[in-house]
Formats: structure tokens, sequence, C-alpha cells
């Protein structure tokens, strides 16, 4: 089954179950996306791939919204764009976003302003180094969820992490907050595979990135091992 | 941020699965690995060796410089004996503290000096002692190309078939039983179509820890595609916790069990009776054969209740698709062919093979165990399973190696485990190890060290000093797979590149490099015809190998480039081979196979209470070369033993606790782990850990066909012991998984 509808005034064709963005991408139409990956499952929380379908209230999240017969679609509209910039302004008042490179060209594109929430509480942590893999350094996390869903049925089925905290106060973290090993973490890092914006890192390359020299880091790797005296 | 200066996209050099890896590289350093999505093999998922566990390519113990013994380099005699030594002198100063003969120092040396006391001490063998003197173990790390030159060396060169991996340690029951009744040994399917399969049976595999990624395929196919997954297994794997049934035999009781299964397929009659008339041999022999086999006979022997096998035997025979996955606790037995041929009957009763989403697929350990087979780094064969003693297959290789006619040997060579049971005068005088560590690999290591302390001479080519090349006279440093280019051919058969991301560290050199320069002098000595060693890269050498094994003759590295190809491909257009016996058998018609039930050599008793079960774990590798050179070590330090609590509490263990696991071979201290995860009766030691080698307790006896030795099986007593006895008394890192 195929459906016809129009997108940016254009007449596009989607299979059944194809998202608006699937079909955007078909059709070389851009749409920014920063929580959606291939890789797991769609869950519309950033919002930044949001288009503007006629006779619907509120944006709407093309990365789940199914195309359907007869739609006209925005999405670029002034609405459109004037959200995924707040957006963006919103997650530059608040998190570090110096890893997240494509995050950074988006605001450029956008013309979206660093300074737009100058009181807005940051949302900053110490780095959480318990393990010789990788790190965790939640200042740089936007809640995009694609860690929590690589650790569970979107990959791994290890279930080591999810939300925790309410709100303002949600973060991903452990059950109770366990050290990484102490978790049923597997430690393949998929969720690091899966991180946009460097909130989750090798050690090796935060090792080097905190300015320690490959031949430092080779001796690190046989150093003392984090054991307790029994 | 750091800009990487190139990402290398390579293979991972752990297990058969072949997941794809990208290797970000700074200044010659590699900080990061990731892996593309669209990746065939393994979507972008990698385990925690694949992601994390290259940094062995960097450890300070990585020797980089050839080395030869002290002896050598000053012209002395041999000392008597022959000694284990893992440090290198410095400056050719005595290594202090050591307790043994300065002339077994570890010296450094340049390239020309090494390879010729190489080239030297094996000539000067091989003309006193002939080619069955000589010997090799090739290495399914390595790359098809180290591979194809190691056995051609030997095979050229010394004129012997004694060639040999640890293909023979793993899966080599897998592979004869294969080879009788089907007339190949490879998966019939690829990994990633367990998606497609309505039931299948994994056994044998702790496929989480070992095959991590193709079981995530397998929880995929439970969770979102309904498939039902039966695990049949001694150990409470973590796959149980999605399967439909898990049939907890005791180990080395597969062949009633799996064959009690085809008993109740026959009497239910839920065979497919098609399958049988047009695809197979030897059915009518074979229902004779069952008639014993009652599920509650098997269950008297295997402690599985005959209600469950025969609920199982419904599911598998019942099913649209249903394939079977298998690891070496079927193959590592005193029986492996046997246990093997039990699970092709099944296949072979209810036709689940030759499609697709069916099929028999023995999941290969080693990244390349599958295509250093393929390449004949096996006793009986020539690259593409050319049986050595048949003079066609013969002239053949004669006529690519630019040998006279009737010159390389028909004689079937020594295994693995023979190699080294052979060594004494008269016998194997000179071995040469690429990349294995026969010292924690071999059963009842105790004899193996009496072996290797009796070599002649013997000459190691790796990346650290194992426990192997620590007997070694000549060190040939090799490079790692970050630092050489080729192919490995996974468990799938899919030939996928290998490549360099850095240039090879010190004075290190590739392999196939080593191993042309080798040659080359071996034949200058001798006055032979060369054989041409003279590749200018690796991808001229797998070309050679390719023009006469036709399984591999249509892949080049352009076309394997972005994706691998599934052999066979016979042709430059073919598109490769996913699914085998689509049509007919290599062999023609499957062969079924009557079978007895053999117990394991060693049952318990009251001395020894225990069946000792072995296998890996997730964080580590084989012999540990690579992952105790790692941050892998520091999540898994040490080896425990696994001891159900009803056990430990008749024996007074609490978890943790020190015990000693002895054998009638052996004894290792190691910290017991209590937990449901083994079954009462059974416990289970991991092998990969020098200072408690649970291969010092494991049984040398062999399967009498594939020379597979007991892993899975033998008799130990466990008992508590103080802290001091521990080799290492600290206290491994708090893991929440275990």
């Amino acid at each position: 089954m195929t459906v016809t509808f129009m997108m940016d005034g254009k007449e596009v064709t989607a299979q059944d179950g194809q998202t608006l963005l699937d079909v955007a991408r078909e059709n070389d139409i851009d749409i920014p996306t920063i929580c959606f990956h291939e890789a797991t499952t769609a869950n519309g929380l950033c919002r930044m791939c949001v288009v503007e379908v006629e006779g619907q209230r509120v944006l709407q999240p093309s990365c789940i919204v199914k195309a359907g017969a007869n739609m006209k679609v925005q999405t670029r509209s002034e609405k459109v764009i004037r959200a995924r910039k707040t957006i963006l302004e919103m997650l530059a008042s608040t998190m570090d976003l110096s890893d997240a490179p494509d995050i950074l060209t988006m605001m450029d594109e956008y013309g979206a302003s660093h300074e737009r929430f100058p009181d807005a509480e940051r949302r900053e942590s110490d780095v959480k180094d318990d393990n010789p893999m990788y790190i965790r350094d939640y200042s740089k996390c936007l809640l995009c969820w694609r860690c929590v869903q690589v650790c569970a049925e979107d990959a791994q089925y290890t279930f080591a992490i999810n939300f925790e905290g309410r709100g303002y106060e949600t973060q991903i973290a452990t059950f109770f907050d366990k050290p990484i090993p102490e978790t049923t973490c597997v430690m393949c890092g998929q969720c690091v595979g899966v991180c946009p914006t460097g909130a989750l890192k090798p050690k090796r390359e935060f090792l080097l990135e905190s300015g320690k020299s490959p031949a430092e880091i080779s001796v690190m790797n046989t150093g003392k091992k984090q054991r307790k005296p029994r | 941020m750091i800009k990487s200066d190139r990402v290398t996209t390579t293979t991972c050099p752990y297990c058969g699965v072949g997941c794809t890896l990208q290797l970000h590289v700074k200044d010659d350093f590699i900080y990061k690995v990731t892996s593309p999505f669209d990746s065939p093999v393994n979507h972008g998922n990698l385990c925690v060796k694949g992601r994390f566990g290259y940094d062995f390519v960097y450890h300070p113990k990585r020797v980089t410089t050839p080395l030869v013994r002290r002896y050598l380099l000053e012209g002395k005699p041999k000392p008597e004996g022959r000694e284990q030594v893992f440090a290198v002198s410095v400056d050719g100063k005595p290594i202090p503290d050591s307790k043994i003969s300065n002339d077994w120092d570890w010296l450094e040396t340049d390239w020309e000096t090494a390879l010729n006391f190489v080239a030297d001490n094996l000539t000067r063998i091989y003309k006193r002692d002939g080619s069955d003197a000589m010997a090799v173990y090739c290495c399914a790390k390595a790359t098809n190309e180290d591979n194809y030159l190691l056995q051609k060396m030997y095979r050229a060169v010394f004129r012997t078939n004694n060639v040999d991996h640890c293909t023979r340690l793993c899966h080599a029951g897998s592979v004869v039983a294969l080879q009788q009744a089907v007339g190949s040994s490879a998966m019939s399917n690829t990994a990633s179509q367990v998606v497609m399969n309505d039931v299948f049976i994994v056994t044998g595999s702790n496929t989480s820890e070992n095959h991590p990624i193709i079981a995530l395929q397998m929880k995929e196919a439970v969770q979102k595609h309904g498939a039902k997954m039966i695990v049949i297994d001694p150990r409470r794997i973590d796959l149980v916790d999605m399967a439909e049934m898990w049939l907890p035999l005791k180990p080395g009781t597969n062949v009633p069990v799996f064959t009690a299964m085809a008993y109740v397929i026959v009497e239910e009659n839920l065979v497919n009776h098609d399958f049988i008339n047009d695809r197979t041999e030897g059915y009518t022999e074979f229902l004779s054969s069952l008639e014993s086999f009652t599920p509650e006979y098997a269950e008297e022997i295997s402690g599985v209740p005959a209600e469950d096998i025969r609920k199982a035997a419904r599911l598998y025979a019942s099913a649209e698709n249903a394939a079977i996955y298998w690891g070496m606790g079927i193959s590592q037995l005193s029986h492996g062919t046997a246990s093997a041929l039990a699970l092709i009957n099944l296949a072979f009763l209810t036709g689940h093979i030759g499609r697709d989403g069916t099929g028999l697929n023995p999941l290969r350990g080693q990244n390349n165990v599958q295509g250093a087979s393929d390449m004949g780094a096996m006793p009986f064969h020539y690259p593409g399973y050319m049986r050595v003693d048949n003079p066609e297959n013969r002239a053949k290789w004669e006529k690519a190696w630019n040998i006279e006619e009737g010159g390389l040997s028909l004689k079937l060579g020594l295994t693995t485990t023979e190699i080294l049971s052979h060594v004494h005068e008269g016998g194997i005088r000179a071995l040469y190890i690429m990349g294995e560590n026969p010292m924690m690999s071999e059963p009842n290591l105790n004899e193996t060290r009496k072996h290797m302390q009796h070599l002649e001479f013997l000459v190691a080519q790796d990346i650290f000093i194992n426990e192997s090349g620590a007997f070694a006279d000549v060190f040939l440093p090799a490079t790692p797979f970050a630092e050489k280019d080729g192919t490995f051919s996974n468990t799938d058969r899919r030939v996928q590149r290998v490549r360099a991301a850095q240039p090879p560290r010190g004075h290190a050199r590739p392999d196939w490099q080593i191993l042309c320069d080798l040659a080359l002098r071996l034949e200058s000595r001798l006055g032979l015809a060369t054989a041409h060693w003279a590749y200018s890269n690796p991808e001229e050498i797998l070309r050679e190998m390719a023009s006469v094994n036709s399984d591999y003759a249509g892949i080049t590295y352009d076309r394997i480039d972005k994706v691998g190809l599934i052999y066979p491909v016979p042709t430059l257009d073919h598109p490769g081979t996913p699914t085998l016996f689509k049509e007919s058998f290599p062999r023609g018609k499957g062969k079924f196979h009557q079978l007895d039930y053999i117990p394991v050599m060693e049952e318990p008793n009251d001395e020894y209470p225990f069946i000792l079960t072995t296998g890996r774990l997730l964080e580590h590798w084989h012999g540990g070369t690579m992952t105790r050179n790692s941050a892998l070590n520091e999540i898994y330090p040490e080896a425990r033993v696994e001891i159900h609590p009803a056990d430990a509490e008749i024996h007074g263990i609490r978890n943790g606790d020190p015990v000693k696991v002895q054998s009638r071979r052996g004894e290792i201290v190691v910290r017991a782990t209590v937990t449901e995860k083994t079954t009462v009766g059974v416990v289970f030691l991991p092998w990969h850990f020098a200072e408690a080698a649970a291969n010092l307790l494991t049984n040398d006896v062999l399967d009498p066909q594939a020379k597979i030795p007991e892993f899975k099986a033998c008799a130990v007593q466990v008992f508590p012991v103080r802290e001091g006895d521990l080799p290492n008394p600290e206290v491994m890192l708090e893991r929440g998984r275990y």
C-alpha cells in the first residue's frame, strides 16, 4: 500500500508504515534530528525533527508520525524554524555541547544563540570514571535515551541503565547509582557507540583529551588493579 | 575533542563473528573503536573485547625486536633442558634474580641474525632427520595469507604435512562429523539468519560470552520475531533467561539426549520423509540403531527429564524453520565426532537444512579459524580441503608451487595434539609456532611442558612472549591485526578485509613478510627451486591460493573492499553463497550415522566427585596472550571456579573462598564462585589464566577420529584451602554481572 501526500508543496509517496522523516530523506528534504538514530527505536524525544502538519494543533515529530494520505506537511515553516531554534537554545543554555559538533553546526544554521537564556541553571555533574573502559560525563548528556535503548531491547538486552529522577532532575543512571562494574553492565560500549554528545566516551579517548600521552596511557593499562583488599 | 588523523576500517581480531571495526587513530595511537551501523555482520554492535580490548597493541610487554637466546648469539653449546623465560635482558646484561642459566637469557638482535639462526637450525635438523622431524602450528588469529604461506613453507620446503592449528582443539569433532555426513565443514547458514528461525537449539555454546553479537541476534529472534529457543547445556548460561526450554544435561551425554530426540521424532512420525528419500542415505540402518535410545534411557544417563526431551524434539521437528547452533560442548569430548553426528542426524530427519533460516551451524571460535582451515593449515588437507593423500591434489599444488612431480608428501601429517606427544628422538625435533599458545591450550599441561622442553629447536612468531614462546630459541616479533593487511574468514564463511591502521611498532614485521623472508633463506640453504615467495602485497598471496581453491576463486580485495563475500565464490561475478546445500550436499546424499553411547573417559567417583567442564569468559580470549595484556584483565583479573550452592554447602565452601581443584593430572588454587549457573556435581573453570591454568587438570584423551581432546569433562575434587595458597591473593573487582 502506498499513500500520496504533499511535503513542502511537492507531491510525495510513502510506503505503508513509513514515517514523515523516512519520506523526507527519500526525497532529499533535510529534516534535522538529534535523538533519532537508525539503530534505535524512534521516540520523538528531542523534538528537533518537528514539522507542521495542516490541521494538527501542535507541531508533529516526523521521526514517529506515519505518513498519511492527503497530508499537507511543511518541514521548514516559520513555526517549525522557531521551534527548532528554541530547542537548540534551550540545550545550549543547560548543557555542555562542546563534544557535539553536529548540534553546534545546527545552531549556526538556525542562527540559535548560546545566550538566549542567560539565567538558565546548567545541568552540571562530575565525570563518572568508575571502570577501565569508558567514562560518563552527564554534563554533556541531552537525554536522547539512545544509550538506554541500546542497553535494552534495541541491541544488548542488558538493562544496566535507565532514567533516574524526574523533570529537570532527570538523568541517565545505573540502578541505585552503583558504579558500572557492580551493575549488570557487560561493558560492550553499545551506549558509547550511539552517544551524540560525547557524554559517553572511551576511557582512552578521554585520557588523550586530558593531555596524557599515548605512552603514558599504555602504561596505565598495566597499572594498579582496581581491587579492594579482602 | 580529538580529531583523528585517520579512521581505518578492519575486522575484529577476537571471535569468529567477524565484526567490522573502525579504528580511530591519532599520532599512530588507536584511541577509539567504533563500528558502522550498516555493517553486515554486527550492525554497529560490538562486545567489550572488540570495542575496548585492542590496547594489547601498545602494551609495554609487547616484543618489537627479534630475540635470540644468549647461547645462540654467543655461539655456546645449547644448555641442558629448556627453560621458560619471559623477561628480556637489558643491554645484554644477565637477567637479575634469574634462577635459570644465563645462557637462556633473551637478547635483542636484528632480523638478519634472528632469521639466519632459524634457517640454519631448521635446515640442520631437516637434513639430519628429514621431514618427519619438522612440524608447525599455524594460527587461527593470523590472516588467511599468513596461514597459507606458513603451510606452503612447511609443505614445499620441508615436504611434511605436520601442519596444524588450534582448530584441532576446538571444532575438530564437528569438522570431521560434517565432512563424513555432509562433505563440507562450515556453518551451513549465516548467523544473521537466526532471526528467520521459528525454533532453534543452542547447545554446548555459551553464546553470550563467546559469540556475543550472535547472542544478540538470538535474543532478537526470541524477543522480536517470536522464535523459540531451546538451550541444551550443563550450565545455566545467560541465554536460558530467554529460552523456551533449558535441558541441563550432564557433560558428555550429548549422544543419548540428541539420539533420544531422534527416537521421539521417529516414534511420533514427525520425520520429513521427502527430505529423507531425496537427500539422504542410511536411514533404514539408522532406524534400527535407535531402538535403545528411549527418552527414559537418556534421562537415566543425562539427568534430563524424558518429558523435556520429548517436548524439545516435538518443538524442533514441528517447526517450519529450525536450526541448530553449537559450540565446543559438542566437539571437545573423546566422542566429539559422535556428538556432532547426533545433531546432524536430527537435521536430516526433519529436513531442517538447505533453506534460509535452518541449518547446522557450528559457531567457530577464532576470528580466522574458518580461514586457517580453508588455507590448509591442517595435516590432512591442502587449501580448499583437498586431501593430501590424493595424488591428483598433490599434482595441482606441485604445479602451483613449482615443485618437481611427486615432490610433495602424500603422508598424512600429525595433528596439534600428536605433534607435541611425538616430540622425542626419532620424532618431532623442531617446532615453529606462529601465534599459538599450546602451553595454555593443550590438555594436561604438565605433559605438554615436558614435550616442549624436549624439543631440539623452537621458533615462536608472536607479539608477546607467552607461556609457549617463553620456551623458544628464537622469537620473531610479528604485528597484530592493527598493523597488517590481509583477510579473515568468519564463522559465516564471510571473507573480510583486515587493514593496517598504523605502521608496525618498533622492528616488528607483518607475519607474511617474515615467512617469505625465511622461506627464501631455507630454499637457498637447501638448494631448492623457488616455490615463489616474492609477493609485493598480501592480495597476491590470496590470488595464488584462489587459483587452485575454487571456493575463493572469485574473491579479490577490490570485491571485498566494502562488504565481505561469503564463499563459495567460484567466479569473479559470483555473488557468494550465504546458504549451503540448497540443492545437494557436497558428498551427494547426506549420510545418517548410527551411534553408540560412549561415556566420557573419566566418570566421577568418591575420590574425584565432580565433573570439571572448562570454557571461556566474555572478557578474555583463549590463552590470554592478548586479553591478559589489556585493560580487559582489570575487569576480570583472576580465574574462579563455579560450584553449585548445594555442592558448596556439603564441602563447606563459601562464595569467594580459596579452593584447590585437583584432578589425576594436576591441581590449581582459585577462588570459588558459588552459583546456580552450574549444575549439581559439575564445576566450571575458565582456561585463560596461566597462574591457575585449567588445562593442568584436563584430560588428554582424544577422540579417535578427530583427535580432539576431552576438555569438557574430567573428574576433579574441590576442597577449601588457605588464603595464602592463592597464586594472587587480591580480590577481583566487584562485578554485578557475576
